[in-house]
């Protein structure tokens, strides 16, 4: 299909965009240039800080608070939009342009009905009448597969879920069938299986009404199963821009390269490690406040020097298995093993040598680090807490300890603000190993970090544990991870043990059904994954497998 | 959760009178012999002791104080033996309709400028508004009023510097006493309720769903008055009730200030003679009404929550 | 320390106007003695005389820049004595305030459960006075001499710390340093000391400006009814009583000790406010 002038739909040239920082105006955009055709999906992908949101809406002429276009052309449909006056800009954003933002649950307004704010712009423009507007909306509701289309429009935003109330953003976007729809990473907020559901309801409307539309996301898997085209962006720069298919299979330089390969599978070596039980966790209940029970009858046990990789959906309550074993939720019910004896359930409780056997690392380096600490007071302070060490005995330590991270001596001096996130993990990583635990629970430790920055992370757990005979605790909700590191996999779902075992029997068939829903749900880097994984949701659905949305 | 609020306030207006109680019961030494201090005789100690019902034990004496004050019984004053509820009945109106007049003028003009400054946010008339209001929260009551009284009753004459109400006054006659209390006390409040209200809505300004709207390509008016207002009442409320709130203190400078013959002045005059039946009597009073208007402004912004209205 | 003059030269105008008088009000605090022409007490002429750039204004041996008092004693030589009584006890109680404030705050924040109940409610409670009226009851019972007057203020004024203390330091308490210190073992002090205060300790700064401008009103205001600071002793608020009857002659005497604690309180109200406006900006982009 050769596309021509006349099918140009926006042409964004030269854009340069400053963003005001620590009062003065800096490039965070620098000479930016892409087009959309009619009907064409170009997806914008990069790591945070590469500008991809700020380019997204700045194609509908507008900017954040903090932020403006310097220079440039956005030429949407034969109209310049840059420089354009208020009117102008307002007219065309709406029937022409709309957007997708990626919290829905922030986006709409909490006072007005769903219906009332889907109405709200193609009444204003005279487009539809109220009763035209209501009927469409229930079309497009019923389009997007939310439940009850003919009523969901009477609820309150905070009345509906996450999954559907991003649907129903989708469907506001398409009320006067817009030329181009900016969809703002639209699916990073939500569970992997709820984000199939909302990707395929995109794909398919998008497809069904021919519209253009603006992708952006840091996930190149999801990407490829929606765009023509694919920008890749680092630091407010364009990388390199390419149709789908030849961006996966043979990209041009080497940044994406690096960012698919860190979607490809690792194998593991497997660890001979002993048979020595490190932990074991026995009928254990735990509930919230209000007698909620979050978790139901788990038991598990974890061998020295092996890692068990405990996956699921938010609400799984793999991370309140997490604040049983540390001791900061007792459960009311169960016991946890530590090399062979029972613990105290509560933190208090527990000497001092017992914390020291057990470490953590989280989720969010720039959240573990206290910003105040220097990397030596940060490393220092475990090693004069358990061991008693002080003065050159500590500072040889903490040097040893950069050494086995992998960061150089300087680091001692440095606060968590001057770290990347990749380093700052690498202190969290540090921290725990001062201890010379015997376990590490790491919950989610790489979620927050860009792709390349967690896959070093992943490699370096791996030495670690070769060289240290560690055990590990993976809490995560990424199957790419599991499948990279894991020796024992636990899938939780709703609080409950759906399925453990070792990796080779999880991974592969048979599956337990929930297991394959969740497995099927991690995008694949091949434009087709989408549909067929749809199909097989069908599949999975006459089986009797219900997908929480 | 309305219900459930009520009820704390209730709970709350209990405990203030019986600290207000033990407040005065906690004295240090002997309060006959302070207060009656070198004329003190072992007779006059008695007399005044079983006159302040000093000799019953504590909890039958907060029982008999508060069971008098909920039958209008408020006591009687030492300074003069009288009635304290004569003494307050009429200040209480006195203070009521100053603050009530302030009020009236404060409430709409601070809402006003504060949602324009908040709109044109960093422009000129926000910058001046912002100036204003910080001076004015910077300043002390009395020199506000002391420099409204140099200007307009001094130099130019238009008010009278001291506000004297008189029973026979007609209702304009005591709002042109009043002028220079009231104004002073609408000035203050307005700066206090202006920037409160200006902070309020550009927190709700900067929201998500009122870019989303702009990206909508909604109207501007139309983003004020359908987007924002809805979302910034509970806020907004919040402010107009707690500045209401704040005129209680507020008051008892200015009366003093220009002799205005209300509570808060009885209340400071008092306090220097240590005549504690009526600061009792009257503070029970300000701390009801400031307890009441929390309580109302906590209700009002429960009630004007969207998501507390719709629940799941 | 390169830093800190950085910081403070790239503050706009108003920041360093705020600054500027702070710095003035403290030198006149500190030097108030070698300042002031005349004593605290000393009668240095005629009542009300009018200040030395007027055309009425009295000769005398050493000048009386600002006029006299309602009992003729030198009203420049007070101020100075004033700003150091004034300035000196609302520093001293906000700094008990913060003291007593933020410790409770941080306990409440970290300790959570009962401790945090029983601080909470009785802050409630206190918070439902309306600040002058509690203080008035509190000073009719106990009578006005400075211990009690930082006593009462300090009080009140500890609650408003507690409640932005205790906020700062949940939001702070959740961060996962501090779970991960817990973890370790570390005991509350460590908590409080090492993970808590350093990360509170910008936001409270700009509420330290607040609530000093908050008491050094409040005593003021106390002064002025007559209830806080006692003559002979010096102090803005009283200044403004004591010569209050000269107004309605015209004469502009107490305008002048008003203007002083205006002046403060918009200084410090200058600086904070850039404080805040940084903090928030930051947010912004």
């Amino acid at each position: 299909m050769k596309k021509t002038g006349a099918n140009r739909l926006l042409n964004v040239h030269d854009l340069c965009i400053e963003g005001y920082q620590e009062e003065e105006w800096r490039q965070i955009v620098n000479g930016v240039s892409f087009y959309v055709d009619r009907g064409e999906v170009l997806g914008l992908i990069g790591e945070s800080g590469a500008g991809k949101s700020t380019i997204g809406i700045a194609s509908m002429g507008y900017t954040r608070a903090g932020c403006r276009i310097k220079a440039g052309s956005i030429l949407f449909d034969g109209q310049e939009l840059f420089g354009a006056d208020y009117e102008t800009l307002r007219r065309v954003r709406g029937p022409r342009i709309a957007y997708v933002a990626q919290s829905a649950a922030a986006s709409f307004n909490p006072a007005h009905k769903l219906i009332h704010q889907f109405v709200e712009m193609p009444v204003q423009e005279g487009i539809m009448s109220f009763s035209k507007a209501e009927a469409r909306a229930k079309e497009l509701f019923r389009r997007l597969d939310l439940p009850d289309p003919d009523n969901i429009g009477d609820r309150y935003p905070h009345q509906v879920s996450g999954g559907q109330l991003q649907r129903c953003m989708v469907a506001m976007a398409m009320a006067c069938n817009p030329d181009l729809i900016v969809f703002d990473e639209p699916t990073t907020a939500l569970d992997v299986t709820t984000q199939i559901e909302v990707l395929g309801a995109i794909k398919e409307v998008i497809q069904a009404y021919g519209t253009a539309a603006i992708y952006i996301t840091h996930d190149l898997a999801v990407v490829a199963q929606i765009a023509d085209r694919i920008m890749v962006l680092q630091h407010g720069y364009e990388v390199e821009t390419g149709e789908t298919r030849q961006m996966i299979e043979s990209p041009k330089k080497d940044y994406t390269r690096e960012l698919l390969s860190v979607r490809k599978t690792r194998g593991k070596t497997i660890n001979h490690g002993g048979e020595e039980t490190v932990l074991a966790v026995e009928n254990v209940r735990a509930a919230y406040g209000n007698n909620v029970i979050v978790l139901d009858g788990i038991n598990t046990k974890i061998g020295r020097g092996k890692t068990v990789s405990i996956v699921g959906e938010s609400g799984s309550g793999k991370s309140t298995l997490a604040r049983v074993i540390t001791g900061l939720l007792p459960p009311i019910d169960g016991k946890v093993h530590f090399c062979g004896e029972v613990i105290p359930p509560k933190l208090k409780n527990r000497p001092k040598e017992l914390l020291r056997r057990m470490q953590m690392i989280y989720q969010m380096p720039d959240t573990a680090l206290n910003p105040k600490h220097k990397v030596k007071k940060i490393l220092g302070r475990p090693l004069n807490f358990y061991f008693g060490m002080s003065g050159k005995e500590r500072d040889q330590r903490i040097l040893k300890l950069l050494e086995l991270i992998e960061l150089g001596p300087e680091y001692m001096e440095r606060y968590p603000d001057e770290l990347s996130g990749g380093e700052k993990q690498r202190v969290c990583i540090a921290r725990a190993l001062a201890a010379k635990p015997d376990l590490i629970i790491c919950d989610e430790v790489t979620s927050a970090l860009d792709q390349l920055g967690a896959k070093g992370i992943l490699k370096l757990l791996q030495n670690l544990q070769n060289e240290l005979q560690v055990s590990y605790i993976f809490i995560t909700h990424d199957l790419d991870t599991v499948k990279a590191i894991s020796d024992h996999i636990v899938v939780m779902y709703q609080g409950k043990v759906v399925e453990q075992g070792p990796k080779s029997d999880i991974l592969h068939p048979p599956y337990e059904p929930y297991t394959d829903l969740l497995l099927s749900s991690a995008p694949e880097m091949n434009p087709d994954w989408l549909d067929h994984v749809i199909k097989h949701r069908q599949r999975l659905a006459d089986k009797g497998v219900s997908i929480r949305s | 959760m309305v219900l459930k609020r009520l009820f704390l306030g209730v709970g709350m207006l209990f405990v203030i009178s019986v600290l207000i109680f033990i407040g005065v019961e906690a004295l240090p030494g002997d309060l006959a012999e302070a207060i009656l201090g070198q004329a003190a005789t072992p007779e006059s100690i008695q007399a005044f002791r079983s006159n302040l019902k000093l000799d019953l034990p504590p909890h039958t004496r907060y029982l008999s104080w508060i069971g008098g004050i909920l039958q209008g019984d408020l006591g009687t004053s030492l300074a003069n033996n009288r009635p304290i509820a004569d003494l307050l009945s009429s200040r209480i109106s006195n203070t009521f309709f100053l603050a009530a007049t302030a009020a009236v003028f404060s409430i709409p003009i601070s809402i006003l400028l504060g949602i324009l400054a908040a709109l044109y946010r960093e422009s000129f008339f926000d910058k001046f508004i912002s100036i204003f209001t910080l001076s004015m929260i910077s300043f002390p009551e009395f020199f506000v009023a002391y420099i409204l009284m140099v200007l307009l009753a001094v130099e130019f004459q238009i008010f009278p510097s001291l506000a004297i109400v008189r029973d026979s006054m007609t209702f304009f006659e005591r709002l042109y006493a009043i002028s220079l209390p009231a104004l002073t006390l609408t000035l203050i409040v307005i700066a206090h309720m202006m920037r409160m209200t200006r902070a309020a809505i550009i927190n709700v300004l900067a929201s998500p769903y009122i870019e989303m709207a702009h990206l909508k390509g909604i109207k501007k008016v139309r983003i004020i008055v359908q987007h924002a207002t809805p979302n910034s009442l509970s806020p907004i409320i919040n402010v107009v009730v707690l500045n209401l709130a704040y005129m209680v203190v507020g008051v008892v400078l200015v009366e003093v200030v220009f002799v205005y013959p209300g509570l808060g002045q009885l209340l400071v005059d008092s306090v220097s003679k240590r005549d504690l039946p009526v600061v009792q009597a009257s503070c029970l009073i300000f701390a009801g009404v400031y307890i009441l208007l929390n309580l109302l402004a906590d209700v009002l912004s429960i009630l004007a929550n969207p998501k507390l209205r719709h629940p799941k | 320390m390169a830093d800190v003059i950085k910081f403070f030269t790239r503050s706009p105008w108003s920041a360093k106007l705020g600054l500027a008088i702070i710095t003035l009000n403290i030198f006149c605090a500190l030097f108030a003695p070698a300042l002031a022409p005349y004593s605290e007490t000393e009668i240095a002429g005629d009542v009300w005389e009018p200040p030395i750039w007027s055309e009425d204004a009295i000769p005398h041996y050493t000048p009386v820049i600002l006029g006299t008092d309602h009992i003729g004693r030198d009203l420049f030589s007070r101020l100075m004595f004033g700003a150091r009584n004034t300035i000196t006890l609302a520093f001293v109680t906000t700094a008990l305030a913060f003291f007593v404030g933020s410790i409770g705050g941080f306990m409440a924040a970290t300790l959570k459960g009962w401790v945090d109940q029983t601080l909470s409610r009785v802050v409630d409670i206190l918070m439902a006075f309306p600040t002058l009226i509690l203080a008035l009851v509190i000073l009719s019972v106990m009578g006005t001499s400075i211990p009690v007057l930082i006593f009462v203020i300090a009080l009140i004024d500890s609650t408003r710390v507690f409640r932005i203390s205790r906020a700062v330091a949940m939001d702070i308490e959740v961060m996962e340093y501090v779970e991960a210190s817990r973890l370790r073992g570390e005991g509350l002090w460590w908590v409080m000391k090492e993970e808590i205060l350093p990360n509170a300790l910008s936001p409270l700064v700009a509420e330290f400006g607040l609530r000093f401008c908050f008491v050094f009103l409040f005593i003021s205001s106390l002064s002025f009814l007559g209830l806080g600071l006692q003559p002979p002793l010096a102090d803005w608020g009283s200044m403004v009583r004591e010569n209050s009857s000269a107004i309605s002659f015209g004469i502009l005497t107490p305008l002048i000790p008003a203007a002083a604690i205006a002046f403060l309180t918009v200084g410090v109200n200058l600086v904070v406010d850039w404080f805040l406006h940084r903090a928030s900006g930051i947010k912004d982009v």
